[in-house]
């Protein structure tokens, strides 16, 4: 297998070449296994995917062709000690951004303190003043959290990103799950891994829990999708057949008596709790975008009438604004009353004229990105642009700062691929996904890894190239 | 159960059925082709565009009514957006918009069917594969239906399942009978010569009943008694008597569940008089092609009272 550079820490091989201990019982049985044959499971791989629909569109693709996010059948391992650890910061940080939603749109105590400024969430089109005063029922905001985590070192994780609106993907780490051990029983029965599957039983309970006051005992969930031709559509299918909830469209909705009440094939019937997977821009109509059909008249009413549980709620974006992110190490402090575990990667806030003048000096080092934007769209990536796109990339920079954060390039953690060469380390990075309800906080174990499919490339984004990895927390 | 998902998995199934009969269709006319000559071909092509109400969309691009021609056009035609490929892909579509009403084996035998149907109608079908091809068509139409019967709950999306399914049969079996009759009409009078009854084994064929009328028949031929078979023998799984035994049953499931009845029942109990209560003696002295007309007539409007009734649409 080709060597792990030194420069970045390999999950999986230890720069002298020895396994480390994660990967001991995965590479004994793979030094056990026939290339050829491995080869051919690959692309039966590709066939399970295909057959079972497990695809996303792409944005801005005309024809609208149903993709496959390429899948690589190395697993990302992590050992039961380190997820201990893991799991304990990410709870933390799952806590302190609810407690950040609530008290945005309450006191503010945070910014009295002069911890956090306030047009950092007054400029942000995430910002609802629709929520100012209105707790949610149960008093969770962020009911299903996606923490992007990146690794540097043995101990070493750092938050990329906090995803606090809807983060999408844990169907990919369900069905990464299946497709391992529908292609290699056995490794199974070899190498103890902690169980994934729970994740659709656990969220269904999650969001019950966070029914409105006066809910029947069983309230009725449902998964609000776009439609099909949303690139999470089958995320959104997957969920609702696996939770037992109806999935439902704009269309199916109405506001009848004071309830958000679905069209079915006796009438209309109330929902308590929808997990929207709608952006809050179209969720109303008559309070946001007005051209929105995706969404429905009036819910907003409904909400602020305590008679419906919106999951997320409403204005939660505000969380994932990447100026919001760097204090985040001050918003859990100052909310848990404890250091944080989990470490931010550092940030330079390009509305700070001094920490401009640092980022368009080193603009060939760093990665920049928008402040509010998401899925690798608009950012820069210093070291692996051309002159022309640096000079670009810097107009746009200087003509409006206050859009832009800029972090080092960092060394990623490498994990093996599978290439027909043989193993070839590639950079990685993790999205576990958390569940917060009035009865606690729960984390599945793992999560969903994305890969950067291109030799050196540090881009996961499977909207560009990147592609996937079942991730094994070990059971020891 | 949404409105909008009963509307869905009722039209996937219809479109699944529609498909499979047309495949039957195609091999019926593609074997009586063979077998006669070019200008008997030639009507036998022509009729199976009436039967499935394209022969005018065809006139509009195509001149002539050669075999390779009117396949390509009904199967997967630029022109013809009812072609069979289309039926599959709305299927499929339905199917992803109905996903979570509908079992894992039941997505995977519609998406696998619509994969396969897409890779082999990528390109014109010869005529040395078109029985293989229409042969596949069928058989991913029956494993999407198997695997509905295996796997899925017997609830209200199993009866809109149902219901699709036999409306759309119902219709198919009526529309093939009714176009090969006027067809056959000139014939009567040749009772009993062979020509004759080749024209008549091509009904039966057109709805895979050959084998069990000639078990029911013991080789007999004749008009009376094929249309007896088709239409009222409760038996036979195409026949009309047979779609609508079925239809009352998942109506009146519904019924069941929901607590009552409305206008869907009432029209379904109206054509399924018109149609039971009737000999084969009191239809031909109504005349076929009349019966059958007021049939589809029926029909359709039990369709549209079901969607009505489950408000379907918003």
């Amino acid at each position: 297998m080709t060597a792990p550079s030194p420069a970045q820490f390999d999950e999986m091989l230890a720069p002298d070449g020895s396994v480390r201990d994660a990967y001991t019982d995965y590479q004994r049985w793979l030094s056990e296994q026939d290339t050829g044959w491995m080869r051919r499971k690959g692309a039966e791989a590709e066939t399970f995917f295909r057959r079972t629909g497990i695809t996303f569109n792409v944005y801005g693709d005309d024809d609208g062709e149903e993709r496959l996010i390429p899948f690589d059948m190395v697993p990302r391992i992590l050992t039961g000690g380190e997820w201990r650890r893991l799991s304990r910061g990410i709870e933390q940080r799952v806590s302190a951004l609810n407690a950040l939603m609530h008290d945005l749109y309450h006191r503010q105590e945070i910014v009295r303190s002069g911890r956090l400024p306030e047009r950092l969430f007054r400029d942000n089109k995430a910002w609802l003043p629709e929520m100012v005063g209105f707790t949610p029922p149960g008093g969770v905001y962020t009911h299903i959290v996606g923490i992007d985590l990146v690794r540097t070192g043995p101990e070493e994780f750092l938050v990329l990103e906090d995803n606090a609106r809807t983060p999408s993907g844990v169907s990919y780490m369900l069905e990464n799950r299946e497709t391992m051990m529908a292609m290699f029983p056995e490794l199974f029965s070899r190498v103890k891994v902690q169980p994934v599957s729970n994740y659709p039983r656990m969220l269904a309970k999650s969001l019950a829990a966070c029914a409105p006051k006066g809910s029947p005992e069983r309230p009725t969930v449902a998964v609000l999708t776009p439609g099909i031709y949303n690139s999470a559509y089958f995320e959104h299918a997957f969920l609702a057949d696996q939770m037992g909830a109806e999935l439902v469209e704009g269309s199916d909705l109405r506001v009848v008596d004071g309830r958000v009440q679905m069209r079915t094939t006796q009438g209309f019937q109330p929902i308590d709790v929808l997990y929207r997977r709608v952006d809050d821009d179209f969720l109303d109509p008559l309070t946001f975008n007005p051209t929105s059909v995706l969404g429905v008249p009036g819910i907003m009413d409904v909400y602020r009438a305590g008679r419906i549980t919106i999951a997320n709620a409403p204005g939660t974006g505000v969380a994932d604004d990447k100026a919001i992110y760097s204090f985040m190490p001050e918003i859990v402090e100052f909310y848990t009353g404890e250091k944080p575990l989990l470490g931010n990667v550092q940030t330079w806030r390009c509305a700070d004229p001094e920490s401009l003048r640092y980022v368009l000096e080193h603009l060939a080092e760093l990665v920049v990105k928008e402040v509010h934007g998401s899925g690798g769209y608009g950012m820069l990536i210093g070291p692996a642009a051309s002159k022309r796109e640096l000079e670009a990339f810097r107009a746009k920079l200087t003509a409006n700062p206050a859009n832009y954060i800029a972090q080092p390039t960092l060394a990623l953690s490498t994990v093996p691929i599978f290439t027909q060469q043989g193993l070839a380390p590639r950079h990685v990075d993790l999205r576990p996904f958390v569940l917060v309800s009035p009865e606690g906080i729960e984390i599945t174990p793992g999560g969903l890894t994305r890969v950067a499919l291109k030799k050196g490339s540090l881009v996961v984004n499977s909207s560009q190239g990147g592609g996937t990895k079942d991730s094994w927390v070990l059971d020891d | 159960m949404l409105g909008r998902v009963a509307n869905g998995i009722f039209w996937m199934y219809r479109y699944l059925e529609r498909a499979e009969n047309t495949a039957r269709l195609l091999a019926a006319g593609h074997r009586m082709s063979l077998t006669r000559g070019p200008d008997a071909a030639r009507e036998e092509w022509r009729s199976v565009l009436t039967t499935l109400g394209l022969l005018q969309r065809y006139k509009a691009h195509h001149e002539g009514f050669n075999g390779a021609q009117v396949c390509d056009f009904v199967l997967r035609g630029k022109a013809n957006e009812q072609n069979v490929l289309s039926m599959f892909e709305r299927a499929r579509l339905n199917a992803r918009t109905c996903r979570s009403a509908i079992t894992l084996e039941v997505w995977e035998a519609v998406n696998e069917g619509w994969m396969t149907l897409r890779d082999m109608l990528a390109r014109p079908v010869r005529e040395a594969s078109l029985g293989g091809a229409l042969a596949a068509i069928r058989r991913e139409s029956t494993l999407a239906r198997g695997a509905t019967h295996g796997s899925m709950m017997r609830n209200e999306i199993y009866s809109f399942a149902r219901a699709g399914t036999f409306i759309e049969r119902a219709d198919n079996t009526a529309r093939i009978l009714d176009v090969k009759y006027y067809l056959l009409l000139p014939s009567l009078a040749y009772v009993g010569t062979a020509l004759d009854t080749a024209q008549w084994d091509n009904v039966l064929r057109s709805l895979s009943g050959e084998r069990a009328y000639r078990w029911l028949n013991a080789g007999r031929m004749n008009a009376r008694s094929i249309a007896d078979f088709v239409i009222l023998d409760e038996r036979f799984p195409r026949s009309l008597a047979f779609c609508y035994g079925s239809l009352r049953e998942n109506l009146a499931a519904l019924a069941l569940l929901h607590g009552r009845e409305g206008a869907a029942h009432e029209l379904m109990r109206s054509a399924d008089q018109q149609l039971t209560g009737m000999s084969i003696e009191e239809i031909f002295d109504l005349g076929l092609h009349q019966f059958l007309g007021q049939f589809i007539i029926r029909n359709q409007a039990v369709a549209t009272a079901i969607s009505e009734q489950y408000r379907f649409i918003g």
